[in-house]
């Protein structure tokens, strides 16, 4: 999430102030994104030093009020219809996760991804009652928890691709799941110098 | 109380080497007000599960429940009358019957359990005007979409002193949109009208509906999500700054 640009949006409305504009972004993106309100300084600094926004009022603090600028609006405009960057794969750690499982002795797979799927539908569930319980009319809230469980959806359906995959690769004999204790560990044995 | 239990339910098919063990020792309760969701892989048996609480199958060995009463000290006639009064049923292709409009197909259960037609229908109507159907109470099915089919199918199976709702992939032929409306009117039905409902479902964005998730794999309870935690702990105003 860019707050730079959350900002410039927020401004693009009216000169508001920097608690104003932290308490906005918070509401619009239906609290489900914290900000604090140093950050929110810092950043408004760094627009003015790029020319993005102007400020009005006394020197520093709470009675300053920020404006967009022309290239300010030229900037947001712009970053709008870019798409970021999703070209390059995360490193993700569940992803690594189960890639370990898969190979590591001793270590049932589906229980592994079985406590991954959990994790991810109990914290869908919170999600869901957000938005059960969220007035019909916020928007914001809305879209915004949409955008959680559809991530969240997202890797629960990629774990259940797995157990489907490993059940056919077992099948076919290009895997043997790994059940059973560890082999037993080998104790480091000091070392003598 | 528990409006549904198995106890050690089992369902064996087929004979000999042939044998599949659809559902293992299975227990599961279900208290009034509570919506549970079954989640598992194809073959794991949620839908035997689903048909076993409902009467509509017999469990190899093992007990089920309903509202404390156990089903294999039931008559055939017992059953039956089980099935048109408690139960509701919801499937994935709706089960409306094509001749029948939207109000026929709702108040039908209660008419076959000799409700005077009047009566049926005024309380069919009476449902579908909560879901927000009264509009299309005299549509037939063929006229209704998909999502206004599957509401209707649940106005069905909520109508009368129902009191255990149990629905397989209730929403697996909708959008998102007409999906999340069908969960949230089971969600309802559960919260504010007391009943109790085991969807089976392999989405988990449907199942996070529930208050409770049960795992299935190869017919047995693998698994079940703990109390979900209040919402708050994902929300700014929960954090502490």
């Amino acid at each position: 999430m860019s707050v730079r640009h959350a900002l410039l949006a927020l401004l693009s409305e009216g000169p508001k102030y920097g608690l104003q504009l932290r308490e906005e972004f918070e509401a619009r993106t239906g609290e489900v994104w914290p900000l604090n309100v140093g950050q929110v300084y810092t950043t408004l600094q760094r627009l003015e030093r790029d020319g993005l926004v102007e400020s009005e009022g006394a020197d520093e603090g709470p009675q300053k009020a920020y404006l967009i600028t022309e290239s300010g609006a030229a900037e947001l405009a712009d970053w709008l219809r870019t798409p970021p960057d999703l070209s390059a794969p995360p490193r993700d750690e569940l992803v690594m996760k189960v890639l370990v499982a898969i190979r590591l002795p001793g270590t049932d797979v589906y229980e592994v991804i079985q406590s991954h799927r959990r994790y991810l539908v109990q914290l869908m569930q919170q999600w869901t009652r957000i938005k059960e319980g969220g007035d019909e009319g916020d928007l914001n809230l809305a879209l915004a928890v949409d955008a959680e469980l559809f991530r969240l959806d997202s890797v629960a359906r990629w774990l259940d691709a797995v157990d489907a995959r490993l059940k056919r690769a077992t099948a076919d004999g290009h895997f043997q799941p790994a059940k059973g204790p560890l082999p037993k560990q080998r104790r480091r044995i000091g070392v003598r110098g | 109380m528990s409006m549904l239990e198995l106890r050690q339910v089992s369902k064996v098919f087929g004979q000999g080497a042939a044998q599949v063990h659809a559902l293992d020792r299975v227990t599961l309760s279900v208290d009034e007000g509570a919506m549970v969701a079954v989640m598992g892989p194809s073959g794991s048996g949620k839908s035997t599960l689903l048909t076993i609480a409902g009467s509509l199958e017999e469990p190899t060995t093992g007990e089920v429940l309903v509202r404390g009463a156990p089903l294999s000290r039931m008559s055939r006639n017992e059953k039956a009358r089980l099935r048109r009064r408690t139960i509701g049923y919801v499937f994935q292709d709706y089960n409306l019957l094509p001749g029948l409009t939207a109000a026929e197909n709702v108040s039908l259960p209660l008419e076959l359990d000799g409700l005077p037609s009047r009566k049926a229908r005024a309380a069919g109507l009476a449902v579908l005007e909560e879901l927000g159907l009264d509009e299309r109470a005299e549509r037939y099915p063929d006229e209704l979409s998909g999502g206004e089919r599957q509401r209707v199918a649940i106005a069905r199976a909520v109508v009368g002193e129902r009191r255990l709702l149990l629905a397989d992939e209730p929403s697996g032929a909708l959008d998102s949109g007409n999906a999340e409306a069908v969960m949230r009117l089971v969600h309802e039905a559960c919260r504010n009208g007391g009943m109790a409902a085991v969807v089976v479902t392999h989405d988990a964005q449907l199942a996070s509906w529930a208050d409770r998730v049960v795992f299935l794999r190869d017919g047995r309870v693998a698994d079940q999500t703990a109390p979900a935690a209040g919402p708050e702990s994902l929300l700014t105003r929960g954090r502490s700054q």
